[in-house]
C-alpha cells in the first residue's frame, strides 16, 4: 500500500472508528493490489471473502454503511412470527478473521478513471480493482403517494431485510381479526422472483392461526405467478382456502395514505395492511457512478468476469445486474456472481486470462411454517450468445412441498450465510 | 526469499488437484449449500471435502443419469460434463476435511 493512500485511507476510516484494524496491515508486507468493495450484502461479503482465500496477497477494504448483515432468505419466516430478527442477523467478524478490512461507511462517488471511491466520511479510497455490489432501490415515484405514505408509516416494502421487516411484523400483529393485508408485487424483474409468494403464503400461515377471519389479498403486476407456480398454487388451494386471493395483472400505480387505498389502473383497493414492493433498480452508488446500462435500472456485465460495461476496472454484482437469461435476482446467484468476480479478479491481478466460470442457482421457499419448496439452474457460458446460459435439462423444481425441502431451507440459509460471512 | 522458498515448498508438498483454479471454480458455487471448500455446516447435507474422488464422482453421475434419487441432485448434476464432474471431483477430494 503506497503511504499516501494509506493516510487517506485511515483518515477515511478514523470516522467510523475502524482505524486500528487498518493500522494493522501497515506493518504487514507490501500487498499485490487493493481490492475494494463497496456493499456487504451476499455479493460484496463472498466476494471479500474468497479473493483473500485464493490469494491472500491481495488487500480487500469492505465499504458497508450497515454495522451488520441482515438476510433477506428468512426474513419471510420472521413476518410470520416463525423466526426472530437476531436469526437473520449476522456481524462481519467473520470476514475480519480472513483478513478482510471491514471499514463502516458509505460510498458516494467512484472515479473509475483515476481509481477512487469518495467515502461519506471525507476522503478518498484507491484500488487496482473495484467491486460494487450494491443491491436495489426503489422507484418510488412509479407509485404515486409512495414515498409520503411510506414516511408516515402507512404502507412498507419490507423487501431490504431490516426496521421495515419488524414494522411490518408489527403491523402484522396488531391487525384487527377479520381485517385485510395487501400485498403488491412490481413487474418482474425484481429482487427474488419467488419471494412475495412466499411472503403471502406464510402470512396466510399466520392469520389461520391467530386471525382465522383475516385475509391476505395479492395484487401481482405480473400475468401470473412469476415462480414455482404450481407448486405455489397447489400450497394456496390446499392450505389457505378462504384466505389467501390472488390476482394477476393488478399493477399498482398509487397510494391513498388517509383512506389506506392502494390504486390499481382500474380501481381502488383497501387495505388495513398495505405491503407495497414499489419497481426496483440497481443501488443507488450504481447510479451515481454511471454504473447502470440499460432501462434505467440495471448493470450489464461481462459475465466472464462481472466487469461493468460501462466503467473498466469495476464489477458489478448481485440484485443490481441486468440479468442473464433465466437467471433470477437471488442470494445464491449474487453469492455465486462474487465468485465469477474473484476468480477473474484473482487472475487478472496475477496478470493471467480469466476463464469462464459455471454457476448455480438454489432458492427455497416456505409455505408454511415448516414446509418448504425449491428452484435450481446451472447456467454456464455461452460463447457464441457470449452470456451465461441456463443448460439445457438441468434445473427444476421440488416435485411436491415438504418438511424435509423446509429443512433442507434452513440448511441452505444457514450454510450460505457462512460461505458469504464466516 | 525465506518466505518464498517456504511457499514454493508448501505448494509443491499440496496435491495437484487442491491447486487446479479449474476444478475450484468448479466447485466453489456448490458451496452455497455443502459449505466453503466443501466443509459443511449443517448435518442436512454431505460434506464433500475429502471425500475419495471416485465416491463423488460415481454419486454425481449417478444423480445425472437418475440412477440415485435425490431431492435436489439429480437437477443441478445435469449440468455437468463427465470432464466437469471429474475435475470437481479430484478437488473436493484434495480438500481438508
Amino acid at each position: 500500500m503506497k503511504r499516501r493512500d494509506f493516510l487517506k485511507l485511515a483518515g477515511a476510516a478514523a470516522g467510523a472508528g475502524s482505524l486500528a484494524g487498518l493500522a494493522g496491515c501497515a506493518s504487514m508486507a507490501p500487498s499485490k493490489a487493493r481490492v475494494v468493495v463497496i456493499g456487504g450484502g451476499f455479493g460484496g461479503a463472498t466476494a471479500a471473502k474468497y479473493i483473500r482465500l485464493w490469494d491472500p496477497s491481495i488487500d480487500v477494504v469492505l465499504i458497508e454503511r450497515e454495522s451488520g448483515f441482515t438476510s433477506c432468505p428468512i426474513s419471510n419466516l420472521v413476518l410470520a412470527g416463525y423466526a426472530d430478527m437476531q436469526d437473520i442477523r449476522q456481524g462481519y467478524d467473520g470476514l475480519h478473521r480472513h483478513g478482510v478490512q471491514v471499514v463502516r461507511d458509505e460510498a458516494l462517488a467512484i472515479d473509475a478513471a483515476k481509481k477512487t471511491v469518495r467515502l461519506a466520511s471525507g476522503g478518498d479510497i484507491s484500488y487496482e480493482r473495484l467491486i460494487v455490489s450494491p443491491g436495489i432501490d426503489f422507484n418510488f415515484g412509479e407509485v404515486q403517494g409512495y414515498e409520503a405514505a411510506m414516511n408516515a408509516g402507512r404502507v412498507l416494502h419490507a423487501w431490504k431485510a431490516g426496521a421495515q421487516t419488524t414494522a411490518l411484523r408489527q403491523q402484522l400483529e396488531q391487525m384487527r381479526d377479520g381485517g385485510i393485508y395487501v400485498l403488491s408485487i412490481p413487474l418482474a424483474p425484481y429482487r427474488c422472483p419467488p419471494g412475495p409468494y412466499e411472503r403471502a403464503s406464510l402470512v396466510a400461515a399466520y392469520f389461520k392461526q391467530a386471525k382465522p377471519r383475516a385475509k391476505v389479498l395479492v395484487l401481482d403486476a405480473n400475468p401470473d405467478v412469476t415462480s414455482k407456480a404450481g407448486l405455489f398454487k397447489a400450497a394456496w388451494k390446499d392450505l389457505y382456502p378462504g384466505i389467501l386471493e390472488y390476482r394477476g395483472n393488478a399493477k399498482a400505480v398509487g397510494i391513498d395514505a388517509a383512506t389506506m387505498t392502494v390504486k390499481l389502473e382500474v380501481e381502488d383497493v383497501k387495505g388495513d395492511v398495505l405491503n407495497v414492493v414499489p419497481p426496483h433498480r440497481a443501488g443507488d452508488i450504481a447510479q451515481k457512478a454511471g454504473l447502470i446500462t440499460t432501462n434505467n435500472r440495471w448493470c450489464d456485465v461481462d459475465w466472464r468476469t462481472m466487469e461493468s460495461k460501462a466503467a473498466p476496472g469495476v464489477h458489478v454484482l448481485g440484485d443490481a445486474t441486468l440479468s442473464a437469461p433465466a437467471m433470477p435476482k437471488s442470494a445464491s446467484m449474487a453469492n455465486n456472481h462474487a465468485k465469477i468476480a474473484a476468480a477473474a479478479i484473482v487472475e487478472i491481478l496475477n496478470g493471467r486470462a480469466p476463464a469462464p466460470v459455471q454457476i448455480l442457482n438454489t432458492c427455497y421457499s416456505f409455505v408454511s411454517q415448516k414446509e418448504a419448496i425449491r428452484v435450481s439452474s446451472v447456467h454456464a457460458w455461452d460463447d457464441k450468445d457470449r452470456t451465461l446460459k441456463a443448460v439445457t435439462g438441468s434445473g427444476g423444481v421440488s416435485s411436491a412441498r415438504s418438511d424435509a425441502e423446509g429443512a433442507y431451507a434452513w440448511s441452505w440459509a444457514r450454510t450460505i450465510w457462512a460461505d458469504s460471512l464466516a | 526469499m525465506r518466505t518464498l522458498l517456504f511457499a514454493a515448498t508448501v505448494l509443491a508438498a499440496l496435491p495437484a488437484a487442491a491447486q487446479d483454479p479449474q476444478g475450484r471454480n468448479l466447485a466453489a458455487p456448490c458451496a452455497i449449500c455443502h459449505g466453503t471448500d466443501g466443509r459443511a455446516v449443517t448435518n442436512d447435507v454431505i460434506p464433500l471435502a475429502g471425500l475419495p474422488r471416485e465416491h463423488i464422482a460415481t454419486q454425481m453421475r449417478a444423480f445425472r443419469d437418475g440412477k440415485r434419487p435425490a431431492t435436489v441432485m439429480h437437477q443441478i448434476a445435469k449440468g455437468y460434463n463427465d470432464a466437469q464432474i471429474d475435475s470437481l471431483a479430484a478437488w473436493f477430494a484434495a480438500q481438508k476435511r
